[in-house]
């Protein structure tokens, strides 16, 4: 009597965990709902041509677009991209192909995912008082810069992970015919991972595309078109940022515009990423 | 992670081409800039250090241990500390995780034990997903839907209900304004589920399934086998997991720039506005007139980044401590 009471208690317990774990998930899965939700039903009404051929309007006027805004955007990322990955992909190899079991080789890894996980805002103080209160003004390339050190460690992290994965025997192959270790690495390993490395890249230009704070104190925001790096330069997330904070109504709507259009971008290159990363998994 | 027969071959590979002066050369040069750029991480982190500290200089000279202890903020004055700014950060912090640790561990069990193999991999990504999504969209999310619905419908009920409670009935009293320290740390804990589930959901995979096997043929139910089994085997990746998390919570910014209404008051309710660190960084750096009190936006920016730096070096070494483990396992 008492054992099966025992055993009928247990196999609640278990019911009702394991219920809680599933609403545990449906919890979770439930804001990323309410999250696109949000965006789709107040940012979709807005899309149209306008939004990528004018430029941000002044408060409270009609018609009026993102278009200056996601040019700078795309350059201010550009230009994080550019700087960030070939340090990045160069580290990993260092740390892949010579440094891998020594001790500096251990410091970098450790600081390396310390600096992936940092907070951004500090990244862009740092620029601040490196670049911007030396030149004295807010320039796009300083954003560009505050976004190539976001990028320089997810880069790294994902391209060593991908550059171990390539067996030796590969690299014993190619050193065998003669070529030289540098060959080796640009013909064979690199070529091996690839596509690993490219979803790397498309990680870290999902994780820059949406950073706000390391902007706010470096590329600014501009109203106007502009492509002259040196200067301010309008990006989507401070413009996103200070439009929603605005009291205007049309500022708000593009917004919500802007704030859907740069979710589905960052969403849709996380998905592929995700699917390259599969498709590679070939060399495990 | 690794695995360990590399180290041997690769020390085949420099040796045969010594008599081609030209690939010499050519390898030094390659093995010269990998190095230089892997080097360039190290330089950074150092760098990032030292500026922060040379111009926090000034304030922390200024106002001495009184930085970390008083109240004010007031930059008319020119009067400043950051305690409030870290206690808002800490609290904020403090609440995500309450909420998300338990919920990241229901979502790491039904991954791994539960769902069905179809299923595991689509609610693995979803939930990812939340992570892909900018802050700043969490932030207009919040402050435009979540936070009127919050103030409308819960926060009535919870005030009325646990107000008044002795010990922790203060924390929920105040006015209904959605916004707020409460409000904030909600919003941080969904945004660190995604970390903290995926580095349990990867650890709880590194069980050996034999001993998960052998205590299912003993009997035991599948909780069981999750909290005797599972969780005790990888309490240090657990553990590691939760302080990435917490690392993410305490430096996020824009979310909650947004909702956590800027106010440089200490105040007792959770419901009431507050800021944190970061908040203050991302509203005042840019209007920040005077040496001073530019010097304590960036001192606040310095304590930020080293109470992250430590919460993440600690999760970083729990994480090692459980894969070098698992590599004397195999």
């Amino acid at each position: 009597m008492a054992f099966s009471a025992r055993y009928l208690r247990r196999r609640l317990l278990n019911g009702f965990n394991l219920g809680v774990s599933v609403l545990a998930t449906l919890f979770g899965l439930f804001w990323l709902g309410w999250l696109m939700w949000t965006l789709v039903s107040r940012g979709l009404q807005w899309i149209g041509p306008s939004l990528f051929t004018q430029s941000t309007p002044p408060p409270a006027a009609a018609g009026g677009g993102i278009a200056n805004a996601i040019v700078g955007s795309l350059l201010i990322t550009l230009v994080g991209v550019v700087v960030g990955t070939p340090i990045g992909i160069l580290a990993a190899t260092w740390l892949a192909e010579f440094g891998r079991h020594s001790r500096i080789a251990a410091v970098i890894r450790f600081v390396n995912d310390i600096l992936l996980s940092a907070p951004s805002i500090v990244i862009g103080v740092f620029v601040y008082a490196v670049v911007v209160a030396r030149f004295g003004h807010f320039s796009g390339w300083s954003g560009g810069l505050a976004l190539s050190i976001i990028m320089l460690p997810v880069v790294l992290r994902t391209t060593e992970d991908m550059l171990i994965l390539v067996p030796d025997q590969l690299r014993e192959a190619a050193a065998a015919l003669g070529a030289p270790q540098w060959r080796g690495v640009v013909t064979v390993v690199y070529r091996a991972s690839l596509g690993g490395i490219l979803t790397g890249v498309m990680l870290g230009i999902a994780r820059i595309s949406g950073e706000t704070a390391p902007l706010l104190f470096t590329a600014l925001n501009n109203q106007f078109w502009s492509s002259d790096m040196s200067r301010p330069m309008a990006n989507l997330p401070v413009m996103i940022f200070q439009f929603a904070m605005s009291p205007y109504d049309n500022w708000q709507h593009l917004a919500w515009a802007a704030a859907l259009l740069i979710t589905l971008a960052i969403l849709a290159l996380s998905l592929i990423a995700r699917i390259l990363i599969r498709a590679n998994a070939f060399v495990k | 992670m690794n695995s360990t027969p590399r180290t041997q071959a690769i020390r085949v590979v420099p040796v045969p081409h010594r008599r081609h002066g030209r690939s010499a050369l050519a390898d030094s040069f390659f093995r010269g800039i990998t190095r230089l750029a892997a080097l360039l991480v190290l330089a950074l982190m150092v760098g990032i250090l030292l500026v922060l500290l040379v111009q926090a200089w000034p304030a922390f000279h200024r106002f001495g241990w009184h930085f970390f202890s008083g109240t004010q903020w007031d930059p008319v004055t020119d009067q400043f500390s950051a305690l409030a700014s870290i206690f808002g950060t800490l609290v904020t912090s403090l609440i995500a995780m309450i909420i998300a640790v338990p919920v990241s561990f229901g979502i790491a069990l039904f991954i791994t034990e539960l769902a069905p193999a179809w299923l595991r991999r689509p609610v693995s990504t979803a939930i990812e997903l939340l992570a892909a999504i900018p802050s700043i969209i969490y932030g207009m999310w919040g402050l435009f839907v979540f936070a009127p619905i919050f103030s409308e419908y819960a926060q009535p009920w919870i005030t009325d209900h646990i107000g008044n409670w002795p010990l922790v009935g203060v924390l929920f009293q105040g006015p209904p304004m959605g916004i707020g320290i409460f409000t904030a740390g909600l919003i941080l804990a969904i945004m660190v589920i995604p970390f903290i589930s995926a580095v349990m959901r990867d650890v709880f995979d590194l069980v050996p399934t034999v001993l998960k096997e052998s205590a299912y043929g003993v009997g035991c139910t599948t909780w069981e086998v999750v909290w005797n089994v599972v969780l005790p085997y990888t309490r240090v990746g657990v553990v590691g997991g939760i302080m990435l998390g917490l690392g993410r919570a305490l430096g996020e910014t824009m979310a909650v720039t947004f909702i956590i209404g800027n106010s440089h008051d200490i105040s007792r309710s959770l419901f009431m506005a507050g800021n944190t660190i970061s908040s203050t960084l991302a509203n005042e750096f840019t209007e920040a007139v005077g040496p001073i009190y530019t010097s304590s936006l960036i001192a606040l920016g310095l304590i930020l980044f080293f109470i992250t730096f430590v919460v993440l070096g600690l999760a970083k070494l729990l994480l090692l401590r459980m894969g070098t483990r698992e590599g004397r396992k195999s």
